[in-house]
């Protein structure tokens, strides 16, 4: 199949459109805006409808108005509008509505700026919103993971009943990649047959989530933490990089799993055992990624474009078993591959040979 | 002997929660009413709101959807682009629709979304105890007002069936009262009318009931309803304040 060059927020809207979206409600912001731009102009073209919303905060709830309704949809927006959505996201979730939520994430807190960030990974996976609950946060790393990831991200919403995040850096949108457009994986999905509407012959249903006593919010609250069980035991998702006999441990998604990948490979060439664990799934956490690991390494370097975020879930993965470092940088600075394989000789105190 | 009334089947057998005295029950037996003369209890999805209509859903015999505090007109909007064969209604507090959810009801109605919304007006926030709502009148008294809601600092009551109807995309919109076996009549007409202006693909309706709140206003319910006429009739524009040429052409 040949390869189509596109930026990474247009494979996402590429995508959306081939795994069978039905709608999009958006509102412009940078650097996600090329997805609602997209699909303004395909996605009404291949049957699909796309409104802009007067907000956020609308935008999310329409999407819980059409998964109500049974469709597919999707919205995209950037830091300070996905922190906007979290009332949404924590409604949607509870009323375990499929949608898909992509985050073309940019530097923060407040208004912060346009450059790649990872700030927004405890927002993501902790929660982010009000009470218990939990959004799948898929991090792809280049284009074609941007595309694919996408078209995952419905099924795996179908298939739990829940909120799916694409969590991805500014740069990952922004960037131009080849890609292939594939089409989507088969799955065998749970029928919807709790959405509302066409109810003749069916006794009538109501999607809600609230609870009048404490005892039916607690029976709730059960149910959904049931789910997320479910969810942690079987799709984490991780890729590992050199891990066969390493010695030493980079942990980084995103863009900087593919900067780490770079300093693996040069780290290797010296002798080095160094391998990468590059987790897929933010939420749930690749602990199990992890649990070959643990007592076993000399020493870990977790790498993030924040003030270390996940390097907490690895430190929990591994049970503080190891030496664990950080480095981390921010406000939408990336580290070169060389910046990043000095800062990894320094934590594990490496040296390269001499004439190095 | 001849059954000259009996309860509309567009309502579920389930008793009101609803304080003594409440215009709520009426207004539900009127949508009821419509859902069913309309034939569209299975073609119809209402969306609650947050206040004392929270568990409205379980009144209608229809599907329901539950929305957030004020975001009813946006999960409206998301069922209705996903069911355009479908009826959409809202049904919302004041405090509801005119606070928190003032830019999501205006603009569903700029952009002429066929969905129709209800919005309850009792002047205050019902459920929470009786807190000043933007619909609050001038002097009037609330736990948040205690001495009276001074326009200077606290702003004008918000007259918003009036504002929605400035849109091109509100073309019919109407403020009535349940007051009255007249106004119930007039009333349920212009909801009827809201619904069928929906089912002809015409554009946004609006249909606002002024209600009383005999618990929170500390009135009897026969006393409600009279101040009910004295101080919110005079200040809300009431009958039909938007009917666009294409609605009269019904």
């Amino acid at each position: 199949m040949t390869k189509v060059l596109m930026k990474g927020n247009e494979f996402i809207a590429e995508a959306a459109i081939r795994a069978g979206c039905n709608l999009f409600f958006g509102y412009p912001i940078t650097p996600s805006t090329e997805v609602v731009e997209y699909l303004a102009k395909h996605f009404p073209k291949a049957g699909g409808t796309v409104l802009q919303a007067e907000c956020e905060v609308s935008a999310i709830n329409m999407c819980c108005g059409a998964a109500a309704a049974g469709k597919r949809v999707m919205t995209a927006s950037s830091g300070l509008g996905i922190s906007l959505k979290q009332e949404g996201l924590s409604h949607a979730a509870a009323n375990q509505l499929p949608i898909v939520v992509v985050n073309i994430s940019r530097a923060g807190p407040g208004l912060g700026g346009l450059g790649a960030s990872q700030a927004d990974y405890f927002q993501s996976t902790k929660g982010g919103g009000h009470g218990d609950y939990r959004l799948i946060v898929l991090a792809p790393s280049r284009a074609q993971e941007m595309y694919d990831m996408t078209m995952e991200a419905f099924a795996l919403a179908d298939k739990h009943r829940n909120p799916v995040m694409i969590l991805a850096e500014g740069f990952l949108g922004q960037m131009m990649e080849p890609a292939e457009l594939k089409d989507p994986a088969p799955a065998a999905l749970p029928a919807k047959d709790w959405t509302v509407g066409h109810s003749a012959g069916r006794a009538k249903r109501f999607i809600a989530s609230y609870g009048l006593t404490n005892e039916q919010c607690e029976a709730n609250c059960l149910v959904w933490e049931e789910k997320y069980r479910k969810i942690r035991e079987t799709e984490q998702r991780w890729e590992e990089f050199h891990t066969e006999d390493a010695e030493y441990l980079l942990v980084g998604y995103g863009t900087c799993g593919r900067i780490a990948k770079s300093v693996v490979l040069k780290a290797r060439q010296q002798g080095l055992k160094v391998g990468l664990i590059r987790p897929i799934t933010l939420w749930p956490f690749p602990e199990k990624a992890f649990v070959p690991f643990r007592n076993k390494l000399k020493g870990v370097l977790t790498v993030e474009l924040s003030a270390g975020q996940m390097v907490e879930d690895v430190n929990l993965a591994l049970q503080c078993s190891v030496p664990s470092h950080f480095y981390g940088r921010q406000g939408g600075v990336l580290p070169s591959d060389n910046e990043l394989l000095g800062q990894m000789l320094k934590a594990f105190q490496l040296k390269l040979p001499e004439g190095v | 002997m001849k059954k000259v009334f009996t309860k509309t089947k567009g309502l579920t057998d389930l008793p009101f929660h609803y304080c003594p005295g409440c215009t709520h029950g009426i207004i539900h037996r009127l949508v009821g009413e419509v859902l069913e003369e309309l034939d569209i209890m299975d073609t119809t999805v209402g969306v609650a709101s947050v206040g004392c209509s929270a568990f409205a859903m379980a009144y209608f015999n229809c599907d329901f959807v539950q929305a957030l505090h004020g975001r009813a007109a946006a999960v409206a909007s998301g069922v209705k682009r996903s069911l355009p064969d479908h009826t959409v209604f809202t049904y919302q507090g004041d405090g509801d629709m005119a606070a928190i959810g003032t830019s999501h009801a205006f603009h569903a109605a700029a952009r002429g979304e066929k969905i129709t919304a209800i919005m309850v007006n009792n002047a205050i926030y019902g459920m929470t105890g009786g807190q000043m709502a933007p619909t609050t009148l001038e002097g009037q008294k609330t736990s948040t007002s205690p001495y009276g809601r001074d326009c200077s600092q606290m702003g004008y009551p918000i007259d918003f069936p009036k504002a929605l109807a400035t849109l091109p995309g509100a073309v019919y919109v109407a403020a009535v009262s349940v007051d009255s076996p007249k106004n119930i009549l007039k009333a349920k007409r212009a909801l009827k009318r809201a619904f069928q202006v929906q089912q002809a693909g015409l554009g946004f309706s609006l249909v606002s009931f002024l209600s009383t709140c005999p618990t929170n206003w500390g009135l009897s319910p026969v006393d409600s309803l009279q101040w009910l006429r004295d101080h919110m009739m005079p200040v809300y524009e009431m009958g039909e304040i938007k009917v666009t040429e294409e609605v009269k052409a019904l």
